[in-house]
C-alpha cells in the first residue's frame, strides 16, 4: 500500500533524511513533513510509512503526529493560509482578516476551499504568534510572510490564489505550493540557490539599524585585533 | 526544674540521610523519592502518576509538598514524587503546610473539572485512587460552572481493555509501563494540552501479553477490563492470593469472588517474584472454572461403552479393581504439566506404591532421555539461592536456550526487559528469528535507539547444540563472570542440547536455571514423578536412597523398584504394543505429546484406563473411570516455579464437591489396599518435606554428542516451533477477549529461501508432511536459511497433531 | 583608567550588517570580519574561551537570562565518566513567545553569525554534533539557515579538520512542527529525539543528560551570535554596554501601537520611554495603556512603568520580567480582558497537556475570560482566576504554565475595574452557543 504513495526518490530522501541524525528517531519530525509533501497531509499510510522506516510502532507515530499544528490530519488545498490572530496581529487587524476570509472562502479552521490538492484550492487557518509582530498583522501562505496586511489586501491575495495566481511574498521565497515548502521543511531543498534569495528584510526589520545609521550611532570600538583569551583561574 | 538529659543523636548511616517530615526527623537512603520516605513514616501524599515501579514522571502535580533547604525555603511547592532526600531537608506535607495542602486541594479541583460523576457506575468506584483523595482532601463544591470536556465513551483499545476518556487524569501510568516495563508502545498519548487524551493507531489496537497490568494500575476508571466491566461492585468482593497456574513464573495473584464465582483476578504484589506484573493469560484465563465442558461427578464406562455419572464410592470401586487386575501387567501413570507439588508427590507415591513401578512421567510434552540426567544432575532440589529473579536480574549476561521468554515464561521475560534497559545486561537468545522479545531485550542504557542487533545467536534448528559448543567468543566472556543460562523444556527436542548447555554452564561458570513452560513440572520433577528420581531428587537408582524412601513410607525394605521407569512416550508405547496393562492419566493432552498419534494409539489400546481430570479429554473419551478433580480456585496447594520457589495458596472458593487430585488418589489407594497418607495438600507437603533430599551426590551432567541438523531438500525446509503465550491452550477456553489479543497465526521464513520456493509476503503458504498440511499466510523474518517456523498450537497451525512433526523435522513447503 | 563611557542610545552589534546587501551571503559575512573570531578562537583552549564568555557576563537570550558561561562551563570534560559522553549543541531557534520576533530576522539577515558562533560554541564545550532547531513556520530562515551551513561546509568552517584545527562538527538545520512548548529547553530536545515535545523531569538537566541522554547546552539564536562580537572585541568591550549585572547589547522589538515598530538594538537597561522615542512615539497620539516586556508570559506593565529599565534586575524589580524583550504596545483602545482572553487561548492552545494545572487550569480560564468578554462573566468569576492561577503558578512542570498565569494576574492587578465594569455592563448574551461568534476565533 504505502509503496505505491511513496515512491523511490521518497524512500531515497527518507534515507538521506534518516542518515543526517546520530540517532534514527531524531528524523521522525522530517519525516512527517516528507510524507506531507507526497500527500499533502499525514495519513495512516504516512504514519505507517514513518513507522516502518524509523521502526516504531504507529501508536507512537501518532502521538507525535498529533501533537505538532503543522501536521494536517485532513489533505490540505494547494495553499495553506495562516492568518496570525495572537493578541497583537488581532488587534491590529489580524482578527477581521481571519473573519473575512472564513467568510469569503466559506470555511472555517483548518477547512479547505476547493478540492484539496486542487490548483486554486485553499486551505485556512488561524495561528498563533506568526514571530513578526513589528510587521502585523501578518499571515502566510504556506510559511512564506505577507506583512502588514488589511482586510482588503489579504482578500486580495486570497482572490489571486484562487485564480492561479502566485502574488510575491514580502519575505520568502517565490510562492510555490504546499506540498513543495513541505518537502524544503523535511530538510530536502531542490532549488536552493533560487529560493533562498527571495526577500527577508523590510522596513521594520532595519529600523533600528537605519536609525542608528542615520544618527551615526556605533556600538563602542572593538579593539584593532582580537584580545587575548583569558587565563584560566587557579584550580584551588 | 529538671533538666532533660541531652539526647544522644544516633550517627546518621553510611549511604542514608537525615531529614525531618512534618517535625518527625527520619534517616532515608540516599537517593530515595521524597513521597516513599513518608510513606515509610506513615504519611500518605495523595498522588496520581507515581508508581514505585515506574520511572518518575512528575506529571499529575497532586503530591506537592513545602521544602526547605539549608533553612531556605523552596520558593515554590515541589513534587515529592520526583524530589530526592537531602541531608537536612526540611518538608512539610498537607498536615503541616497550608501552602502543601492548598496546592494539592488546587491540583484536585482542577482534576475534576474533567472528570464525569459517573462513580456509581464506574468499575473503579469504591477502590478509585480518584475517589478516595477526592473525599479525603478534595472540596466539597465545584467552582466549575462551564462545560466539561467529552469523548464518545468507550473505545475499546483491544479485545480486552476499553477505555473511558474523560475519565483518564492523563497520569500516563499506562503509556509508561507498556513503554518502560512491557515494550509494548502500541498505547499512547494523543492530541496536545486539554485535547490530549490516551489512544491508539488507528490501525493497531494494544495488543499486548501484558495489557491487563493498565487497566490494574490505572488509578481511575479510565481503563476497564472487558472481562469484568459492570461485573462487580469492590465491596462485594472477597479476595484470596493465589499463585498463576498458567506458567512456571510462580506470580502472586490476587483472586476476586464473589459468591462462588471467581469475578476478576489480579496481579498480587511480590518484590521477589512477578513485582507487580503478570501477564494476560494468567490474569484473564480462568473462566476454564465454569466452563461446559468442566467434570464435577466421577464416571464410569457401562457395558454399553459410554461413560456414566456414578456414585464416587463406585467409581473408586471400579477403578481401584481394574487397576489391582492389572497390576501384575504393569500400570503406567502419566501426569500433566499442571500438578501442585502436593498431587505430584501423590502421584509419584502412587506410582511406586500402589503400581509398584517407577514408569511415572509428568512431562505431558516432547522429552528425552538425556533431559531426565540433566534434570537430575542441574535442576532437582536447588532453589532461590542458586537462581532466582533478583540474581538474573543482577547477571551481566543472560543466554536463553530453547526458550522464547516472552511466550514461554512472561514473568522471567519482564525481568529480562528490566536489566536490559536498568543495567544494561547483555541478553542473548539462541533461538531462530528476532522475536519481539529478542528485539525488546536488546535495549542500550539510555538510549533512544534499538542496540545493535547482535543479540540474537542464530540456530538452525537441530544444530543449537553445536552452535553452543562454539559460541563467538565475547558471548562466552560475558557469560563468564556472574552470567546466567536459562533453558527451556524445548531443548529436549534437540539431542545433545541440554549437554551443551551443562558444558556451557561448566566452562563460563554461569548459573545454569532451567525454565520450563508449565506451572507444574518443576514440582514433579522434586515431587519425584519421574522415571529416574524418587522424591527429593534421590534416583531410584540408588540404594540408599530407596532405604530412605522406604523407612518413610514405612514399606518393607526392597520394596521399591530399582531399575529407571519408562518416559511417557514409551510407556505409550507400550501401552499400544499390549506391554502395560493400565494407566492412571492425570491431566496430560495427548496433542501435546511429540507424536499425538501414537499416544492416542497407545491410549486406545491399553487395558484399563483410569483419567483424572478437570475437563472432558481426549483422555477421559477413552477412559474407564473418569474421577473429577479440583481446579486451583477450589483447593489449595503450591507449585514450586521455575527458581524451585515453594509457592502456596490457598483456596478462594469452597470445595464444592470437588476433590484435589491428592485426595482422590490417597482414596483410591485405599480401595487398593495401600496408605498413600495424601488425603489432603497440607498432609502431602508435610510428609514430602520430611522426606527432604537425601544427600547424595549429584549425579554426573549428561554428555551427549550435538546432533546434525537435517539438510533440506528441494522445496523442503526444517521446521522451527513454539507455542505462543495465547493459544489453543486448555486452561484458556472460553475467554474471547483474552484470545482476541493472540499473535496472529502466520509462516516465518526468510526473503531469500521464501523466494526460493516461490513465496510472497502476506500470500498463504502451505507446509507439509506425510500426514497433513497447515496453510497460513507467509510473514517474512530473519530465520536462517531453509528455515519456515509455525507457532505450536496456535488456531490452523497445530504443528504436532497435523504435521506429527517437530522442532527440527523436514517439512514441504510451497505456495 | 578611562572613565566609562555612556554608549549610544543604539549599539548596532548583532544587527550591524543587516543593512548590507545580500547580508546572509557569506562573501558579505566575510568582507565584513566574518570567521575571524572563529579563526582566533581556534587557537586558544577551549576552557580559555568559556572563561572569557563567562567574563563577559553574557546572558541567555531566551527569556531565563542564565549566564552563558556557566552553563557551559558545567558540561562535564574529560576522558572518562559523563565527560567522555558525545557533547552536543542545540540552538532554540523555535522563537513563539507572542510578540518575540528578533531570532527569524537575524537569521535571515545574518545567519553566518549564528553559524560561526555555532562553531566556536561546539569548540569550546567540545561538540560534534549541533543542531539548529528553527520554528518550523519559519521557513525563509530555515533556508537561509540550510544555505548558510553548506557555504560554511564548503569554505572548510565546518565538517572534518576546520581550517586545520583538527576539531570536526557537524551542523544540521531541523525544522519543527508547530508547537510553543518546543521552546522550553528540555521538550525541545524531546522533540529533537523525534518525541511529542513535552518538558523533562529535571535533574537530570541537559548539561548532564540532555540530547540522546549526553552533555548538551541549549542555547538562543541571539545569544549564540553574541559569540563571535564577543570573541572580536573581549569581555571589557562587551561589559561597555549594558549594566554590571546584564550587560551588553540586545535586540528590543517593538510592536504594536506605536509609529516605528521594529527591531531596535541598544544596550539592556534602556527605557520604554527612550525606545517609544526611538519608535516615534504612540501611534497617531493614542496614549499608551498597557505593554509587555518581554512577550506575554511577562508580566504586562503600565504606563507607570515608562521609566523601568528594561535589564534582568529593572524588570524584575518592577514585577516583571524582562523574557525576550518583546515590548508589545497596546493603546486605549485595547480592552484588557479580551487582550487577556486572547492570550489565555494561546496558552490553552499550546499547553502540551503534560501537567495538571497547565493542561486543566487554561481550560478553564478559558471559559471563565471568553464567558466574561461575552459579558456573562461574575464578579466571583474574578477572584475564582485569581485563585485558579495560583494554583497553576508554581504548581505546573514547566514556566509555561507560569506564563499563563502572567497576562492575568497582572492585568487584574492594574485593570481590577476593567473587568468589574465589563461584568457590571452585562450585554445581554446567551451563552454558550454565540461564544464562538462573539469572540472570533477560538481554538
Ligand atoms: C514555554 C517556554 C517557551 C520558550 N520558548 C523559547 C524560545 O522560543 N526560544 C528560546 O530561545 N527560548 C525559549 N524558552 C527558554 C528556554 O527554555 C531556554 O531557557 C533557552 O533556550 C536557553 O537559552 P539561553 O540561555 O541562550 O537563553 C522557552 C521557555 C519556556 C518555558
Ligand atoms: S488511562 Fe488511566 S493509567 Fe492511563 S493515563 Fe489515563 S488515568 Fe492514567
Ligand atoms: S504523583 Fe507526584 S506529580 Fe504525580
Amino acid at each position: 500500500m504505502s509503496d505505491e504513495i511513496f515512491d523511490e526518490v521518497t524512500r531515497q530522501r527518507t534515507k538521506e533524511i534518516i542518515s543526517r541524525y546520530p540517532q534514527s528517531r531524531s528524523a521522525l519530525l522530517p519525516l512527517l513533513h516528507l510524507v506531507q509533501s507526497v500527500e499533502g497531509h499525514v495519513s495512516q499510510d504516512g504514519i505507517r510509512y514513518c513507522a516502518e522506516a524509523l521502526e516504531l510502532s504507529t501508536a507512537e507515530v501518532s502521538a507525535v503526529a498529533t501533537f505538532y499544528t503543522m501536521y494536517k490530519r485532513r489533505p490540505c488545498g494547494e495553499h495553506l493560509v495562516s492568518v496570525c490572530t495572537n493578541t497583537l496581529c488581532a488587534v491590529l487587524g489580524g482578527d477581521d482578516i481571519y473573519a473575512r476570509l472564513k467568510e469569503k472562502l466559506g470555511v472555517g479552521h483548518e477547512e479547505t476551499a476547493g478540492e484539496p490538492g486542487s490548483p486554486g484550492s485553499i486551505t485556512l487557518e488561524h495561528a498563533e504568534c506568526l514571530a513578526a509582530c513589528d510587521l502585523g498583522p501578518v499571515l502566510q501562505v504556506n510559511y512564506e510572510y505577507y506583512d502588514n496586511q488589511t482586510v482588503e489586501s489579504a482578500e486580495q491575495l486570497v482572490e489571486a490564489l484562487q485564480r492561479g495566481e502566485k502574488p510575491a511574498p514580502t519575505r520568502g521565497a517565490p510562492l510555490t505550493d504546499f506540498k513543495t515548502v513541505e518537502l524544503e521543511l523535511s530538510g530536502i531543498f531542490p532549488d536552493l540557490e533560487r529560493s533562498v534569495e527571495g526577500p527577508s528584510t523590510a522596513v521594520e526589520t532595519m529600523r533600528g539599524a537605519q536609525l542608528a545609521s542615520e544618527r551615526g550611532w556605533l556600538a563602542p570600538a572593538m579593539p584593532d585585533s582580537p584580545p587575548a583569551f583569558p587565563d584560566l583561574p587557579e584550580k584551588s | 526544674m529538671t533538666i532533660a538529659p541531652e539526647e544522644k543523636k544516633a550517627l546518621v548511616p553510611d549511604g542514608y540521610v537525615r531529614l525531618t517530615i512534618d517535625g518527625r526527623e527520619v534517616d532515608a537512603p540516599k537517593g530515595e523519592l521524597l513521597i516513599r520516605t513518608c510513606e515509610r513514616l506513615g504519611i500518605i501524599v495523595p498522588r496520581f502518576c507515581d508508581h514505585p515501579l515506574l520511572d518518575p514522571a512528575g506529571a499529575c502535580r497532586q503530591c506537592l509538598v513545602e521544602v526547605e533547604m539549608g533553612g531556605r525555603p523552596m520558593p515554590k511547592p515541589q513534587a515529592s514524587c520526583t524530589m530526592t532526600v537531602a541531608d537536612g531537608m526540611v518538608v512539610k506535607t498537607q498536615h503541616t503546610s497550608p501552602v502543601a495542602d492548598k496546592a494539592q486541594q488546587g491540583v484536585m479541583e482542577l482534576l475534576l473539572i474533567n472528570h464525569p460523576l459517573d462513580c456509581p457506575i464506574c468499575d473503579k468506584g469504591g477502590e478509585c485512587p480518584l475517589q478516595n483523595q477526592a473525599m479525603a482532601h478534595g472540596r466539597t463544591d465545584s467552582r466549575f460552572v462551564d462545560v466539561k470536556r467529552t469523548f464518545p465513551k468507550p473505545l475499546p483499545i483491544s479485545t480486552q481493555v476499553l477505555l473511558d476518556r474523560e475519565r483518564c487524569v492523563l497520569c500516563q501510568r499506562c503509556t509508561r509501563f507498556s513503554e518502560q516495563i512491557a515494550g509494548d508502545p502500541f498505547i499512547d498519548l494523543l492530541e496536545r494540552g486539554a485535547h490530549q487524551q490516551i489512544g491508539v493507531a488507528q490501525d493497531k489496537p494494544f495488543q499486548s501479553y501484558f495489557s491487563g497490568n493498565t487497566i490494574q494500575i490505572c488509578p481511575v476508571g479510565a481503563l476497564t477490563s472487558a472481562q469484568y466491566r459492570f461485573r462487580s461492585r469492590p465491596f462485594d468482593l472477597v479476595s484470596t492470593m493465589g499463585v498463576d497456574e498458567h506458567t512456571a513464573s510462580g506470580a502472586a495473584l490476587r483472586i476476586d469472588t464473589r459468591r462462588g464465582v471467581v469475578l476478576r483476578r489480579l496481579s498480587g504484589n511480590d518484590p521477589e517474584v512477578n513485582e507487580e506484573w503478570i501477564d494476560d493469560k494468567s490474569r484473564f484465563a480462568f473462566r476454564y472454572l465454569t466452563s461446559k465442558g468442566r467434570i464435577t461427578r466421577p464416571m464410569v464406562r457401562g457395558a454399553d461403552g459410554q461413560l456414566a455419572e456414578t456414585s464416587w464410592t463406585e467409581a473408586l470401586r471400579v477403578a481401584a479393581e481394574g487397576l489391582l487386575a492389572a497390576r501384575a501387567g504393569g500400570i503406567g501413570v502419566l501426569t500433566g504439566g499442571r500438578l501442585t507439588v502436593e498431587d505430584a508427590y501423590a502421584y509419584a507415591k502412587f506410582a511406586r506404591v500402589a503400581a509398584g513401578t517407577n514408569d511415572v512421567d509428568f512431562r505431558a510434552r516432547p522429552h528425552s532421555d538425556e533431559e531426565l540426567d540433566f534434570l537430575a544432575s542441574h535442576v532437582v532440589g536447588t532453589g532461590p539461592e542458586h537462581l532466582s529473579y533478583s540474581r538474573l536480574e543482577a547477571a551481566p549476561a543472560v543466554l536463553c536456550v530453547a526458550l522464547e521468554p516472552e511466550e514461554e515464561a512472561p514473568v522471567v521475560f519482564l525481568r529480562l526487559r528490566k536489566a536490559a534497559l536498568k543495567t544494561a545486561q547483555k541478553v542473548f537468545h539462541l533461538g531462530q528469528w528476532s522475536t519481539p522479545a529478542v528485539l525488546r531485550t536488546a535495549v542500550e542504557l539510555g538510549s533512544a535507539e534499538p542496540a545493535a542487533r547482535d543479540n540474537l545467536i542464530p540456530a538452525v534448528p537441530g544444530a543449537e547444540a553445536a552452535v553452543l559448543a562454539d559460541l563467538p567468543a565475547h558471548v562466552v566472556e560475558a557469560l563468564t563472570g556472574g552470567g546466567v543460562i536459562l533453558v527451556g523444556e524445548r531443548a529436549a527436542e534437540v539431542p545433545g542440547l541440554y549437554s551443551a548447555v551443562a558444558a556451557l554452564g561448566a566452562r563460563t561458570g554461569a548459573a545454569v536455571g532451567w525454565v520450563p513452560r508449565r506451572a507444574g513440572d518443576r514440582g514433579a520433577l522434586d515431587a519425584g514423578a519421574v522415571p529416574n528420581l524418587l522424591p527429593g531428587g534421590r534416583l531410584v537408582t540408588d540404594a540408599a536412597a530407596r532405604a530412605e524412601v522406604e523407612s518413610a513410607w514405612g514399606l518393607a525394605e526392597g520394596t521399591l523398584p530399582t531399575a529407571r521407569g519408562r518416559d511417557t512416550d514409551e510407556i505409550l508405547a507400550a501401552a499400544a504394543m499390549g506391554d502395560i496393562a493400565a494407566l492412571v492419566v492425570g491431566g496430560l493432552d495427548p496433542n501435546d505429546l511429540a507424536d499425538p498419534a501414537a499416544a492416542l494409539a497407545g491410549l486406545r489400546e491399553i487395558g484399563f484406563l483410569v483419567s483424572l481430570e478437570l475437563h472432558t479429554s481426549a483422555v477421559t473419551e477413552l477412559a474407564d473411570v473418569v474421577l473429577p478433580v479440583a481446579p486451583d480456585a477450589h483447593r489449595s496447594g503450591s507449585y514450586l516455579n521455575w527458581e524451585g520457589r515453594r509457592r502456596e495458596f490457598g483456596a478462594a472458593l469452597e470445595a464444592g464437591g470437588v476433590l484435589p487430585d491428592c485426595r482422590v488418589l490417597d482414596t483410591l489407594a485405599v480401595e487398593m489396599d495401600v496408605d498413600l497418607f495424601t488425603q489432603t495438600p497440607a498432609a502431602a507437603a508435610g510428609e514430602l518435606a520430611r522426606l527432604g533430599s537425601g544427600n547424595a551426590a549429584a549425579p554426573a551432567a549428561p554428555a551427549l554428542a550435538p546432533s546434525e541438523p537435517l539438510r533440506p531438500g528441494f522445496g523442503q525446509a526444517v521446521l522451527a516451533s513454539w507455542r505462543q503465550l495465547i493459544d489453543d491452550a486448555s486452561l484458556a477456553i472460553d475467554e474471547p477477549a483474552l484470545a482476541g489479543t493472540a499473535r496472529p497465526a502466520v509462516v516465518r521464513i526468510n526473503a531469500a529461501t521464501a523466494e526460493r520456493l516461490g513465496l510472497a509476503e502476506g500470500a498463504d503458504a502451505t507446509v507439509r508432511t506425510e500426514r497433513g498440511s497447515i496453510t497460513l499466510p507467509v510473514a517474512l523474518a530473519d530465520l536462517p536459511d531453509g528455515v519456515v517456523w509455525l507457532p505450536g498450537k496456535s488456531g490452523e497451525s497445530q504443528v504436532r497433531t497435523v504435521l506429527g512433526a517437530g522442532h527440527g523435522d523436514l517439512v514441504g513447503v510451497t505456495a | 583608567m578611562t572613565a566609562p563611557v555612556t554608549p549610544d542610545p543604539l549599539t548596532p552589534v548583532l544587527t550591524r550588517r543587516w543593512q548590507s546587501p545580500r547580508s546572509w551571503a557569506i562573501e558579505t559575512y566575510e568582507q565584513l570580519e566574518g570567521y575571524q573570531a572563529l579563526r582566533h578562537a581556534l587557537t586558544t583552549h577551549p576552557d580559555r574561551i568559556i572563561q572569557l564568555v563567562k567574563d563577559s557576563g553574557l546572558r541567555g537570550r531566551g527569556g531565563a537570562g542564565f549566564p552563558t558561561g556557566m552553563k557551559w562551563g558545567f558540561i562535564p570534560q574529560g576522558a572518562t565518566g559523563p565527560g567522555a559522553k558525545p557533547k552536543y549543541l542545540v540552538i532554540n531557534a523555535d522563537e513563539g513567545e507572542p510578540g518575540t520576533c528578533k531570532d527569524i530576522p537575524t537569521m535571515m539577515a545574518d545567519p553566518h553569525s549564528l553559524v560561526e558562533g555555532c562553531i566556536i560554541t561546539s569548540f569550546a564545550i567540545r561538540a560534534n554534533f549541533c543542531a539548529i532547531y528553527v520554528r518550523g513556520e519559519a521557513l525563509h530562515c530555515i533556508r537561509r539557515m540550510r544555505k548558510a551551513v553548506e557555504e560554511a561546509y564548503a569554505k572548510g568552517y565546518l565538517g572534518k579538520d576546520i581550517l586545520g584545527s583538527g576539531f570536526d562538527l557537524d551542523i544540521v538545520v531541523h525544522a519543527g512542527a508547530g508547537a510553543y512548548i518546543c521552546g522550553e529547553e528540555t521538550a525541545l530536545l524531546d522533540s529533537l529525539e523525534g518525541r511529542r515535545g513535552q518538558p523533562r523531569l529535571k535533574p537530570p538537566f541537559p548539561a548532564t543528560s540532555g540530547l540522546y541522554a549526553s552533555p548538551t547546552v541549549v542555547n538562543n539564536v541571539e545569544t549564540i551570535a553574541s559569540v563571535p562580537a564577543i570573541v572580536m572585541g573581549g569581555s571589557a568591550w562587551f561589559r561597555a554596554m549594558g549594566s554590571e549585572k546584564s550587560p551588553g547589547p540586545k535586540i528590543y522589538s517593538i510592536s504594536g501601537h506605536v509609529e516605528k515598530p521594529g527591531q531596535y538594538e541598544a544596550p539592556l537597561g534602556i527605557t520604554l520611554r527612550q525606545l517609544l522615542e526611538l519608535a516615534g512615539g504612540m501611534k497617531d497620539g493614542v496614549p499608551l495603556k498597557f505593554w509587555t516586556p518581554g512577550g506575554s508570559s511577562t508580566p504586562l506593565f503600565t504606563a507607570e512603568h515608562l521609566d523601568v529599565p528594561l535589564d534582568f534586575e529593572g524588570a524584575a524589580a518592577a514585577g516583571s520580567m524582562l523574557g525576550t524583550t518583546a515590548v508589545q504596545i497596546f493603546n486605549e483602545t485595547v480592552s484588557v480582558p479580551w487582550a487577556v482572553m486572547k492570550w489565555t487561548e494561546f496558552y490553552k492552545h499550546e499547553s502540551c497537556g503534560k501537567c495538571t494545572p497547565c493542561r486543566e487550569g487554561t481550560y478553564w480560564l478559558v471559559q471563565i475570560l471568553e464567558r466574561m468578554v461575552a459579558g456573562e462573566g461574575t464578579e466571583a468569576d474574578v477572584e475564582t482566576m485569581l485563585d485558579i492561577c495560583d494554583n497553576i503558578l508554581g504548581r505546573s512542570f514547566c514556566a509555561l504554565g507560569d506564563g499563563a498565569t502572567s497576562p492575568i494576574t497582572s492585568a487584574i492587578k492594574y485593570f481590577r475595574q476593567e473587568f468589574l465594569d465589563l461584568i457590571a455592563a452585562q450585554p445581554a448574551v446567551q451563552r454558550p452557543e454565540q461564544l464562538a461568534e462573539l469572540t472570533g476565533a477560538t481554538a
